[in-house]
C-alpha cells in the first residue's frame, strides 16, 4: 500500500467515525445543556448543566426512569439468558444431528425473525389483556424470545458448525457421554459464540419500543424506551429534549460496557489447535 | 491383553452402497495390523465401525469374545489417534491427556492422574510441554498428545486414523519409528490405518490391503510384496509399482511387447492351456546388463529396449520405458490403474537400476532380469498365477514367530531397564 493509498484510508475511516458518532455526540452535548440553553443555535452547551441528569435520576422524572431502567434490565437479562439456552440446544441439534424437520425449523426461525413485529401487537395486546400477562414481566419476556430466539438459533448454529465432529468424536472415544462431550468439549469451545449471540441477542431486547409501549402501562414492567416516550416537559410549551437526551445517554452505557466486556471473549480462532489447520 | 475379530463385517450407507463389504480379519493379541488401500477403499469407515463411531450394518465385531457392536465407543475401551488429533484447544496438554482418566468419576486419585500423565509424557518427551495449550505446540508435538491422550488410559487396543499424514516427511519418519517402539514395549494391540505403503510396510506384523470396501489380502509385508493374491495387491504394493505387462504364451516360451523369453517348465505348467496372461515385474528386479558380473548374466534373460526417460536418484537410477500395449489386456490394465488411483498416462515400465548405470535418456539399453521371479496373472479374474502357498505359509510362520521375538525382546529391556532404575 503506497503512503497515498494509506492517508486516503486513513481519510476515509476518519469520516466514517465522525458520521457514526456525530449523533452520540450530539445527544451528549443535548443532554449537557440547561433548559433554556437547549435552544442556542450551537453544538456545544454554553455551559454545562447536570439539571437534565439531576431530573431524571433524583428530579421529577426519576419516577418514570428508575423503575423503567430496572425493568429495562430485568426483562433484558432473563429474555437473553432462556433465549441463549434454548438457541444452544436447538443450535447444536441443527448443526449435528440429522433429523427430519430440521429445515423446516431453521426456515421458521427466519421466518418468524422478518415477521413485521408490529403486526402482531395487536393481536398480542387483547390476547395478553385476557390471559392477564398484560404489563408483567412475562408479558415481555415472551415476546422478546421471539425476537431473540431465531438470530440466535443462527448465529450459534454456524458457530457449532464450526467446531470439528472429530473433537466430541474423541471425547466419546475417551470414555464420555453424549452430555459430557457437549458439557467439557462442545460448551468450552462455543463460548465465544456463545457471548456473541448473548450480545446481539441482549440489544435486541433492549432496543424494543413497539411491544414495550403497547404491552405495558404502568411502572410495574415498562422498559426504558417505551419510558421516554412518555417524558414530558416542565410546562406543556417545553418539549423535554434534555431529560429525554440525559435517559439515551444513561441507557447507551451499559451497551458499551457489554461491548467492551466482552468484546476479547468474542474473538474467533478459540479453536485454533484443535486440528492441524 | 485384547483381540480383536471382524466377521464378515459389512457397511451400507443409505443408498445402499456397501462401502465395506464382508471384511474378516483375525486380529492377535499384540498384533500390529494395517489396514491400507486407496482413497475410498473404506479403511477409515472400517476404523470407525471398530470404535464405533459407525454402525455396522451386519457382521460380527468381538473384542475379547464378547461381540460389541451395539455398544457405545466410551464402552469398548478402545484408544483412538484421529488424523487431525481432535486435541481439546481450551485445556492444557496435562489437561488434554489427563481427560479420559478424569472422565471416570472417582476412579483415580488425582496423585494418581499425574503419575500416569507424567509417565506418559516421559514416554514421548512431552515433559516441558504440560502446561502449554495445543494451539502453542508444533505439529509433531501436537500429534505426539494425540498419542498420550491414548496411552495414558490402559485401553484394550489402540487405533490409528492416518495418524501421520499431516507431518512432513521426516517428522514422519521420526514418528513412525516413534509409533513402532512403543507398541513394542506395550505390546498393544493396534489397527493402523494408511494409505502410506512404507507405513504400512515398516510397521505392520500384518497388513491388510482393501479395494473398494473388499478385503484383498491379509498378510505379512513380505508376502504381500512376493507372494500377492492378485494383480491389485500387486500393483498397490512396491514404489515404484509393479510393471505389468500383456504376455502371450507361445509353447515354452512368453512373448512380450520386449521380445520373448524362455519359461522354466514349472512356469510352463502354470500356464498351460492360457494364450494370454498377464506378467508383472518389480522394477528393481532389472538391472543394467552392462554393469552386471558375467556369471549372473547367464542366470537371467536380457531384453534390448530403449529406454525414453531417466531419473537419477543418487542411490539408484530409474529408467521409462514406453511399450505398445497389447488391445486384449489394455481394458483390465486400465481399470487396474483407475483403482489404484493412477492417472492412466501412458503404458511404460519402470525400471530401477544401479545407480552406477551409465544409460541416459533415448539410449537404446539392454536390460537383465530373472525369469524366476516373475509373476503372471490371469488377465480375466486378476488372481496370481504364480502364488506359492507354502512359500506363502512358509513366509506367514516365519513372521509370526519374528512378532513374538520382537515381543519378548521388548518385554525382557523393558524388565532390564526396571532393574537397572530399581539398583540406582
Amino acid at each position: 500500500m503506497s503512503r497515498k493509498e494509506r492517508n486516503l484510508w486513513i481519510l476515509g475511516g476518519i469520516g466514517i467515525v465522525v458520521y457514526a458518532l456525530f449523533p452520540v455526540a450530539w445527544i451528549v452535548s443535548l443532554s449537557l445543556k440547561a433548559p433554556a440553553d437547549i435552544a442556542n443555535q450551537q453544538f456545544l452547551p454554553t455551559k454545562l448543566s447536570w439539571t437534565n441528569y439531576e431530573l431524571i435520576l433524583t428530579g421529577s422524572a426519576s419516577d418514570l426512569f428508575l423503575p423503567a431502567l430496572r425493568n429495562s434490565f430485568g426483562i433484558c437479562l432473563i429474555a437473553t439468558a432462556i433465549s441463549c439456552v434454548l438457541a444452544m440446544f436447538a443450535a447444536y441439534a441443527i448443526a449435528r444431528l440429522d433429523f427430519p424437520g430440521k429445515k423446516v425449523i431453521l426456515s421458521t426461525a427466519l421466518g418468524v425473525a422478518i415477521f413485521p413485529v408490529i403486526s402482531i401487537v395487536t393481536p398480542l395486546f387483547n390476547l395478553w389483556r385476557q390471559i392477564g400477562l398484560y404489563d408483567t414481566w412475562p408479558g415481555l419476556i415472551i415476546p422478546y424470545l421471539s425476537l431473540t430466539l431465531p438470530i440466535s438459533i443462527w448465529t450459534l448454529s454456524a458457530f457449532f458448525r464450526e467446531i470439528p465432529w472429530e473433537m466430541e468424536q474423541a471425547a466419546q472415544v475417551d470414555g464420555a457421554t453424549s452430555w459430557q462431550a457437549f458439557r467439557k468439549v462442545i460448551v468450552p469451545l462455543a463460548a465465544p459464540g456463545v457471548f456473541t449471540t448473548a450480545i446481539i441477542a441482549f440489544f435486541i431486547a433492549w432496543n424494543d419500543f413497539v411491544y414495550g409501549i403497547s404491552l405495558t402501562s404502568t411502572e410495574a414492567s415498562r422498559p426504558v424506551p417505551a419510558a421516554l416516550g412518555l417524558f414530558s416537559g416542565a410546562s406543556q410549551f417545553e418539549a423535554p429534549n434534555g431529560p429525554i437526551a440525559a435517559a439515551a445517554v444513561i441507557v447507551t452505557i451499559p451497551v458499551v460496557v457489554l461491548v467492551l466486556l466482552f468484546q476479547r471473549r468474542i474473538v474467533a480462532g478459540l479453536t485454533n489447535g484443535a486440528v492441524k489447520g | 491383553m485384547s483381540e480383536i475379530k471382524l466377521q464378515n463385517i459389512v457397511k451400507k450407507y443409505g443408498d445402499g452402497f456397501p462401502a465395506v463389504n464382508d471384511v474378516s480379519i483375525d486380529i492377535r493379541d499384540g498384533e500390529f495390523i494395517i489396514l491400507v488401500g486407496p482413497s475410498g477403499c473404506g479403511k477409515s469407515t472400517l476404523l470407525r465401525m471398530v470404535v464405533g463411531l459407525e454402525d455396522i450394518t451386519s457382521g460380527e465385531l468381538l473384542i475379547n469374545g464378547q461381540r460389541v457392536n451395539d455398544k457405545a465407543p466410551r464402552d469398548r475401551n478402545l484408544a483412538m489417534v484421529f488424523q487431525n488429533y481432535a486435541l481439546y484447544p481450551h485445556l492444557s496438554v496435562f489437561e488434554n491427556i489427563a481427560f479420559p482418566l478424569r472422565l471416570t468419576k472417582g476412579k483415580f486419585s488425582d496423585a494418581e492422574i499425574d503419575e500416569r500423565v507424567n509417565r506418559a509424557a516421559d514416554l514421548l518427551e512431552l515433559r516441558e510441554h504440560l502446561q502449554r495449550k495445543p494451539a502453542n505446540l508444533s505439529g509433531g508435538q501436537r500429534q505426539r498428545v494425540a498419542m498420550g491422550r491414548a496411552l495414558v488410559r490402559d485401553a484394550d487396543a489402540f487405533l490409528f486414523d492416518e495418524p501421520l499424514s499431516n507431518l512432513d516427511a521426516k517428522l514422519r519418519g521420526q514418528m513412525r519409528t516413534e509409533i513402532a517402539r512403543i507398541q513394542r514395549r506395550l505390546g498393544t494391540t493396534t489397527i493402523y490405518v494408511t494409505h502410506d505403503q512404507t507405513e504400512a510396510m515398516t510397521l505392520g506384523d500384518r497388513v491388510a490391503v482393501l479395494k473398494k470396501g473388499v478385503l484383498q489380502q491379509c498378510a505379512s509385508p513380505r508376502e504381500l510384496y512376493e507372494q500377492p493374491v492378485n494383480l491389485f495387491v500387486a500393483g498397490f504394493i512396491g514404489s515404484p509399482p509393479m510393471n505389468f505387462l500383456p504376455a502371450r504364451v507361445d509353447g515354452d516360451r512368453l512373448s512380450l511387447p520386449f521380445g520373448s523369453i524362455p519359461m522354466t517348465p514349472d512356469l510352463a505348467r502354470l500356464v498351460e492351456g492360457k494364450e494370454l496372461v498377464i506378467a508383472g515385474f518389480r522394477p528393481e528386479h532389472f538391472e543394467d546388463a552392462s554393469v552386471l558380473e558375467p556369471h549372473r548374466r547367464d542366470a537371467g534373460v536380457v531384453i534390448e529396449v530403449d529406454v525414453d526417460v531417466t531419473e537419477w536418484l543418487g542411490n539408484e537410477l530409474y529408467a521409462y520405458v514406453p511399450y505398445e500395449p497389447d488391445a486384449a489386456v489394455a481394458k483390465q490394465l486400465e481399470e487396474l490403474d483407475r483403482d489404484l488411483d493412477g492417472e492412466g498416462m501412458r503404458t511404460q515400465i519402470v525400471v530401477a537400476l544401479d545407480a552406477k548405470s551409465r544409460i541416459r535418456d533415448g539410449d537404446r539399453a539392454q536390460l537383465w532380469f530373472d525369469p524366476a521371479r516373475l509373476h503372471l496373472f490371469d488377465p480375466e479374474t486378476g488372481t496370481t498365477i504364480t502364488r506359492d502357498e507354502d512359500e506363502a505359509r512358509r513366509i506367514d510362520t516365519e513372521n509370526e514367530e519374528e512378532r513374538k521375538q520382537a515381543l519378548e525382546r521388548a518385554r525382557l529391556s523393558d524388565e532390564r531397564a526396571k532393574e537397572k532404575a530399581a539398583a540406582v
